[in-house]
């Protein structure tokens, strides 16, 4: 059966390089780019391997070298920023979050890629969802990155153990706690040890500070996309000092009680393998858990995983008073079931840029490479195989059809799991990440290391508060409140 | 002593005598030693001192960076301000719980104690600096002990600056007797001694971000090698990641496990030089091993071992590695060191905070290795 499925999938990839190379690359194309090399900073581990497996081919296509410069994910914002601002340009292109966009874009560091779009029609660009194509990758009308991975929060579960104890999957955050609680300590796996009721990653300088807004934004955002998430459209104010927030950190905090014991110290790579090993009955995460759950070689959650849009709230933030208040018609407009839902499109998926300082063979290189990785014929393949890191985000690859069939996926699997991010990205109430100028202080400084002290227990949720809504409007009145809420008014205005 | 002066006009002779200026050999015989220093003067220079000179200016200006170049805002003591009593304080220096009697009482000793230290120099031979640098030494001892005191009281968190002395002095202390005890062992003549040696010196050859994956998986929860033992001994439900002082021990066993070997190597090497006559005597007039180690290895090793603990101190006070692999820090701050604090401020474009915290941290580390090179490894030479 893994044979089979390896020997289906390896088919598979050699008839859709066959197909590309035949029907999309024009024999005149090979050699295009004999001498010219191309650096790309990317982070380590996933991300960094499709590009690095895909290199070679590439090279083989046009000449170009492609090398991937990796570095760890902390360290990548900083590292491209750096590199470019002082002028270094030894990084001729980068694969990063569409939100630090604004502030390369802000420097003038990113080569427009609008035109070279426009005149390249195996990129498919009408086949890569609305979203990402009129959102993550523009700023400003233009277009700068090409998108290579979709990204949202989704909730996990097993489906064969929620089965066994008669549960369905949680719509609400109490749900998520109460099933946490009653899973947690029982053996999924059968090896004689007890497993966890939850798992979120919670480590400190990784990606965990993503997940609070998971459960703060379905609390905060109810009206709709546009409302906003991170502050007051009026005023800029930081939506923290409330009752929402401060529930959100106490959920957050209790859901440690039913994970691993180490948890303050797992990031998302560590709680992808637990929850795929089978030691978790419940995990928010990125799309990846979904197909890294249908490796034979790792997985032993095979057609046992399910995936459901992030739970929601029945009681939503009255802007105005700080109060939470039940949800009703007016509240809570979309809501389902009267649970108010927000799924969280963080980060926005890992897309190309282009250095503008670059010299033009090695731009036109570059751009060649991005297009490659994000054509269908690659792409398709990819966003099926759970180590890339990369996530479905082409209007093509959220329907289960021959190439999920092929990567092993079951069609019940198939199903949950694209129709969850199907139901995220389709949501009229999605919470788009915060894209203002050096979004990465607010989000990876400030948010990072108030939530973990939290978590760690150095300070009680009102310290948590202070720290989040100080650090916030510090940032705010340094770098200018008013051209923030100008920025911020403006990401919310663009409409997926 | 038989040579005349040069008369004055003997002088003017010689001045008006073009051959006899030296030639170019001779003037570059004459200048051989400062010529052959000049490259290393220039790197120096170069390398370490500039750096130093442009940090200050850095670390007294917020950095920014716009459209295509980058600005330096001069902003004074801004930085520092903010890291000691502004909003950055419970970073470097933690969070104050309020201090009761008992408290009071202790810091009143350590400071009486220190007044104590003081007067007795005054009683030596006063000299000046040597003054200046004893208060400037007790100073900062009492300010660390008011420091400790303040964030170990209920509502109190220690800050970066406690988590690094905390991992010197205690990873220096333990690396020391470990590598003494080791040491001892190996200099005995035992079966299998060379062996030993290799073995025990392997840690110090791994690269240290080696060594931290290598404890990160080790101390896995889950899957590590210890998993089992842990979950036999019932505590499958605990971890060392999820607590700031077990979270701060498990990066001091990795940095004991790496640094033991050089302690030892060097203490080993001592013991072995040590007078074998002087040994051979007292075993002769049958002295116990504790009464030779204490009058005769400790007083030849004694130099040498300071030497190295001040070394190792130094190293000691730089320590990134670990705390950045194994935990990024955390649990919350638990295990930052100043080194992964100044790199945080640094990722995060706080240059001048991240200058800052490098300048708090090479004024406390110069002060206590100076302090212990005048206090300590001097006092330890008497034994010569």
């Amino acid at each position: 059966m893994m044979l089979k499925r390896w020997g289906l999938r390896a088919l598979f990839a050699a008839a859709a390089a066959a197909a590309w190379l035949g029907v999309a690359a024009p024999p005149a194309q090979a050699g295009e780019f004999d001498g010219v090399t191309v650096n790309i900073m990317t982070q380590t581990g996933a991300i960094q391997e499709p590009l690095q497996r895909r290199a070679p081919d590439f090279e083989k296509l046009t000449g170009a070298k492609i090398n991937i410069i990796a570095v760890p994910f902390s360290d990548l914002y900083q590292k491209v920023l750096t590199d470019w601002a002082s002028g270094t340009n030894s990084v001729d292109a980068a694969v990063f979050a569409p939100q630090w966009m604004v502030d390369y874009v802000a420097g003038g560091y990113l080569e427009d890629l609008t035109d070279r779009i426009k005149h390249d029609p195996k990129i498919d660009w009408q086949g890569i969802a609305p979203f990402f194509r009129n959102f993550s990758a523009n700023y400003g009308g233009r277009t700068y990155l090409i998108p290579m991975d979709g990204d949202f929060h989704m909730l996990y579960y097993r489906t064969d153990v929620f089965k066994k104890y008669g549960l369905k999957p949680p719509a609400t955050w109490d749900d998520y706690l109460a099933d946490a609680k009653a899973l947690n300590g029982k053996d999924f796996n059968g090896d004689g040890t007890k497993d966890y009721g939850s798992c979120i990653a919670k480590k400190r300088n990784a990606q965990s500070y993503w997940f609070i807004m998971d459960i703060a934004g379905s609390m905060i955002q109810s009206k709709g996309t546009a409302q906003g998430t991170f502050f007051d459209t009026r005023n800029m104010k930081p939506l923290v000092d409330n009752e929402a927030f401060r529930r959100a950190l106490e959920i957050l905090k209790e859901t440690g009680k039913y994970g691993p014991p180490d948890e303050l110290n797992l990031d998302v790579s560590d709680t992808r393998p637990l929850f795929v090993s089978g030691k978790c009955a419940l995990n928010l995460d990125w799309g990846d858990v979904g197909v890294l759950a249908i490796d034979p070689k790792t997985s032993k959650v095979i057609d046992k995983t399910g995936a459901v849009i992030t739970p929601g709230s029945k009681e939503v933030l009255n802007w105005d008073t700080g109060k939470l208040e039940a949800c009703n018609a007016t509240n809570c407009p979309y809501a389902i079931d009267g649970v108010n839902h927000s799924p969280y499109a963080a980060f926005g998926g890992w897309s190309g840029g282009i250095n503008v300082k670059a010299k033009p063979r090695v731009k036109d290189a570059a751009y060649a490479f991005f297009s490659y990785m994000s054509q269908p014929a690659q792409s398709d393949v990819d966003v099926t195989i759970g180590k890339t890191g990369f996530n479905p985000y082409r209007t093509s690859q959220f329907t289960y059809n021959d190439v999920w069939k092929d990567s092993g996926m079951s069609k019940v699997a198939g199903d949950a799991y694209l129709g969850a991010i199907s139901d995220s990205l389709h949501s009229p109430n999605m919470i788009l990440d915060l894209r203002i100028p050096q979004n990465q202080k607010y989000q990876q400084v400030v948010l990072d290391e108030a939530v973990s002290r939290f978590l760690a227990g150095e300070i009680d949720v009102e310290a948590t508060i202070k720290a989040i809504d100080g650090g916030w409007n510090d940032l705010n009145e340094q770098i200018g409140t008013e051209s923030q809420l100008k920025y911020y008014k403006g990401t919310l205005g663009i409409q997926h | 002593m038989q040579e005349a002066l040069p008369t004055t006009a003997a002088v003017a002779a010689a001045r008006a005598e073009p051959a006899s200026r030296p030639s170019a050999g001779e003037w570059l015989d004459s200048h051989t030693g400062p010529i052959m220093v000049l490259p290393a003067v220039l790197i120096l220079l170069g390398f370490a001192i500039f750096p130093l000179i442009i940090s200050i200016y850095l670390a007294l200006s917020r950095f920014s960076l716009f459209q295509g170049s980058f600005r330096l805002q001069w902003v004074g003591l801004y930085n520092f301000r903010r890291l000691l009593i502004g909003t950055q304080q419970y970073h470097l220096l933690g969070t104050f719980g309020t201090l009761r009697w008992p408290e009071w009482a202790i810091f009143a000793a350590i400071v009486a104690l220190l007044l104590v230290w003081l007067a007795r120099h005054l009683r030596a031979p006063f000299h000046p600096f040597g003054f200046l640098g004893r208060c400037i030494s007790a100073a900062l001892a009492a300010g660390l002990a008011l420091l400790v005191l303040a964030t170990i009281v209920p509502g109190g968190y220690q800050g970066t600056l406690l988590n690094t002395c905390l991992y010197v002095l205690f990873g220096v202390i333990a690396q020391f007797l470990l590598g003494l005890g080791l040491a001892l062992l190996c200099a005995q003549p035992i079966r299998g001694r060379t062996w030993f040696r290799v073995l025990f010196f392997i840690p110090l050859m791994v690269t240290p971000v080696g060594v931290a994956y290598m404890f990160r998986m080790l101390a896995d929860m889950d899957k590590g090698p210890f998993a089992p033992l842990r979950r036999a001994i019932g505590l499958a439900d605990w971890s060392w990641a999820t607590h700031a002082w077990s979270a701060r021990l498990m990066v001091l066993v990795g940095d004991t496990w790496q640094w033991t070997p050089f302690m030892f190597i060097v203490l080993l090497a001592a013991i072995e030089n040590q007078p074998r006559d002087q040994l051979e005597a007292a075993r002769l007039d049958g002295a116990s091993s504790p009464q030779i180690f204490r009058d005769i290895t400790w007083p030849a090793i004694a130099p040498v071992a300071a030497t190295v603990v001040l070394i190792r101190l130094i190293e000691a006070f730089k320590i990134v590695d670990l705390p950045n692999v194994l935990t990024a820090g955390g649990p919350g701050l638990a295990t930052e060191s100043l080194t992964l604090h100044s790199f945080i401020a640094w990722r995060t474009q706080d240059l001048g905070g991240s200058a800052a915290v490098g300048y708090i941290l090479l004024f406390i580390s110069t002060v206590t290795c100076v302090s212990f090179f005048n206090y300590v490894v001097r006092w330890t030479r008497r034994f010569q």
